[in-house]
């Protein structure tokens, strides 16, 4: 039979080799899937691996989509190191889009002139402020309260998306636009920047790469970090140590809120232009997967964005090719967050015949 | 006063799915398993619910389904977690993640589409007493099937042996592999009981709530009755009234509407969301009263060394 035999050390090799091997089995449950859809598990699988990546603007794309995953993974990968489980990235990221998209919204209403290089941090600002308010009040209730901060950061995403559409169904609504739910479109002096013209990848794109350098910084050579990471390990020795669980709560939840609110901003503001019910794509959920896969690291956070993107974007050309529903794409996010926990169990045991 | 009694009666039926998810993932807690897929699970019942209500008829066929549904769903993750010993946390998430995506792809097909009607349920005699009748007794029977569960669990934890053993399990499984009970299997059994517990209450929300399928239409109750056991103290009976308590905070919004308040449909339906979250805050404050009450091994992985 085959049996689970402990290591005398955690494998290095697994540790590179798990999301790879997770993937794998991804592939191999889509190729199935495929099959018994009766549609050619070759062509299906090359939609999500390499069609994505055709052209100049399959790069554009994939790195657009990259960018709010990107940035919400990095704060849910610091949350998940000092054990303060945010699973609302989704919410602080709508909050984000509110603020942001608002703030545009408000500079095109009164015509205020700005320029593009003008209104970028602003909105930046603005939909930061957001994030780290929705998720303050997770941080407010755990410490106050001593409230689960996961049920709490959950129950504030359903608060946010009813939030969200209150606002486009009511007083938000463009009154030019047919009743439909959504605002006005926003001034282009507004958006952020593009980075080349003709494609939709925006400057935010850069500052989630930035981010991402800033928090490997942050995690890995600061004391700050040092010390929220003690603490998620080994809260008694965190403890003894003196450094404060408190601070840590509150550093790591504004921190992941600012982030996911900045990813909003960047959405509203970026390829949208406008508020619709559907800013997200459910990129605060799949930013769970990202920092998984991703080891919690912030650089593995871009590569596993970049892998999520990719699943994303091959979902819509599923759609649009193959006449497959979305939720395909959703469906294989689940499929590979459950076979990567399950090969992680490689990295401290080994396969024996027995 | 009639309209008091329906209120009654709808809150009763709204708080139904949330108890029956919520007696499940008490089940699952007693004996240490903290299980985040709840949502996940409800969701992939309700659409096994609602496809075979849809083809064979049967309403029971389609708790028989939501319930087969709900303890595979939970033996997935009965198997990472207490097999493999993953991550509770990540491996409920990713559970939630998955149901989500395999029910909307699953059920797209069924989006749109009707069940046959049903015959209402009464009560004989007892639906005729004035008020009383109408506020309880004209509910659909798995309204009733849930009151008995509460009960049931209430006697079987309290009053015993297998209660005892599966308490003592959720309090020190160290103790109770001494004494020789096969500790990570009873987990197991009670992983998939509760999992088909909350596959009942999704099956419920798709066949008989709403009846019809939408993507993501069980909307956090999965979470809030994850919230319940907490509110609850891990007790039955006071989950099933903490239940009732948010179907009527549920069924506020629509009698709100009903009547013409001036309030935007949008935030009255953040009430369910904010009551939780209201909850949470009141039943956590005080930290010594649920730690008395709560399982102490409640998410922590227990590995025998052999």
């Amino acid at each position: 039979m085959l049996k689970l035999q402990a290591r005398a050390q955690p494998s290095q090799l697994m540790v590179y080799a798990s999301p790879l091997l997770a993937l794998l089995i991804t592939v191999v449950v889509a190729a199935i899937l495929f099959i018994a859809l009766d549609k050619d598990p070759v062509s299906g699988i090359s939609l999500f691996l390499f069609e994505p990546w055709n052209g100049e603007r399959g790069v554009s794309e994939i790195a657009l989509k990259a960018t709010p995953l990107i940035l919400c993974a990095l704060g849910l990968a610091l949350c998940y190191r000092s054990h303060v489980w945010n699973i609302g990235a989704e919410g602080q990221f709508l909050l984000g889009a509110i603020f942001g998209g608002g703030l545009a919204m408000w500079f095109s209403i009164h015509k205020i002139a700005v320029h593009p290089w003008v209104f970028m941090p602003l909105g930046l600002i603005a939909g930061a402020l957001g994030g780290a308010l929705w998720a303050g009040v997770v941080a407010l209730l755990r410490d106050k309260f001593n409230a689960n901060e996961i049920l709490v950061s959950l129950m504030l995403v359903y608060v946010a998306n009813l939030l969200l559409s209150y606002l486009v169904f009511g007083p938000w609504k463009d009154p030019q636009g047919f009743n439909f739910p959504q605002t006005i479109t926003f001034d282009n002096a507004t958006n952020v920047p593009r980075i080349v013209s003709g494609l939709r990848l925006h400057w935010g794109f850069v500052v989630a790469l930035l981010a991402a350098v800033l928090m490997a910084v942050f995690l890995f050579k600061s004391f700050k970090g040092y010390q929220l990471q003690v603490g998620g390990l080994a809260p008694a020795a965190a403890r003894y140590a003196g450094f404060s669980s408190r601070a840590a709560l509150w550093t790591a939840l504004l921190t992941s809120g600012a982030l996911a609110g900045m990813a909003g901003s960047f959405e509203a503001n970026g390829p949208l232009g406008q508020l619709t019910p559907h800013v997200s794509l459910g990129y605060g959920f799949t930013a769970i997967i990202v920092a998984f896969i991703a080891r919690l690291h912030p650089l593995g956070c871009v590569l596993g964005a970049v892998l999520l993107s990719m699943l994303l974007i091959g979902g819509e050309l599923a759609q649009s090719r193959m006449g497959l529903p979305s939720a395909l794409s959703s469906m294989f996010q689940g499929v590979l967050l459950i076979a990567l926990l399950a090969c992680d169990v490689l990295i401290h045991y080994r396969l024996r015949w027995r | 006063m009639n309209e008091l009694a329906l209120l009654v009666a709808a809150a009763l039926s709204a708080g139904t799915p949330l108890a029956l998810a919520g007696l499940g993932l008490l089940v699952n807690e007693k004996v240490g398993v903290l299980n985040l897929g709840a949502e996940g699970m409800m969701l992939i019942a309700a659409v096994a619910g609602f496809a075979v209500a849809f083809h064979t008829g049967s309403q029971w066929w389609a708790f028989a389904a939501g319930a087969a549904a709900g303890a595979a769903a939970a033996a997935l993750f009965a198997g990472l977690v207490i097999g493999l010993g993953t991550n509770q946390y990540a491996t409920g998430l990713a559970l939630s993640l998955f149901g989500a995506g395999f029910s909307a792809f699953v059920g797209l097909g069924y989006v749109g589409k009707k069940l046959a009607d049903r015959a209402a349920f009464e009560v004989p005699w007892l639906a005729d007493v004035p008020f009383l009748g109408s506020a309880l007794f004209k509910q659909h029977p798995m309204v009733y099937f849930t009151v008995c569960t509460a009960l049931w669990l209430a006697w079987l934890f309290s009053r015993t042996r297998t209660g005892l053993v599966l308490r003592a399990i959720g309090e020190s499984p160290e103790a109770a592999h001494a004494l020789g009970y096969p500790v990570r299997w009873i987990r197991a059994g009670a992983v998939v009981l509760g999992g088909a517990l909350c596959g009942v209450a999704g099956a419920y929300l798709s066949v008989v709530y709403a009846p019809l399928w939408v993507e993501g239409m069980v909307a956090g109750r999965g979470w809030i009755a994850l919230a319940l056991t907490v509110f609850a103290t891990w007790r039955p009976v006071r989950l099933l009234l903490g239940a009732y308590l948010f179907g009527g905070v549920t069924m506020l919004q629509f009698y709100g509407q009903g009547s013409g308040w001036a309030v935007p449909a949008q935030l009255m339906g953040m009430l369910p969301y904010l009551a939780t979250i209201g909850v949470l805050v009141l039943i956590s404050g005080k930290a010594a009263w649920i730690r008395l009450n709560m399982p102490a091994s409640l998410g922590k992985a227990f590995r025998p060394n052999l």
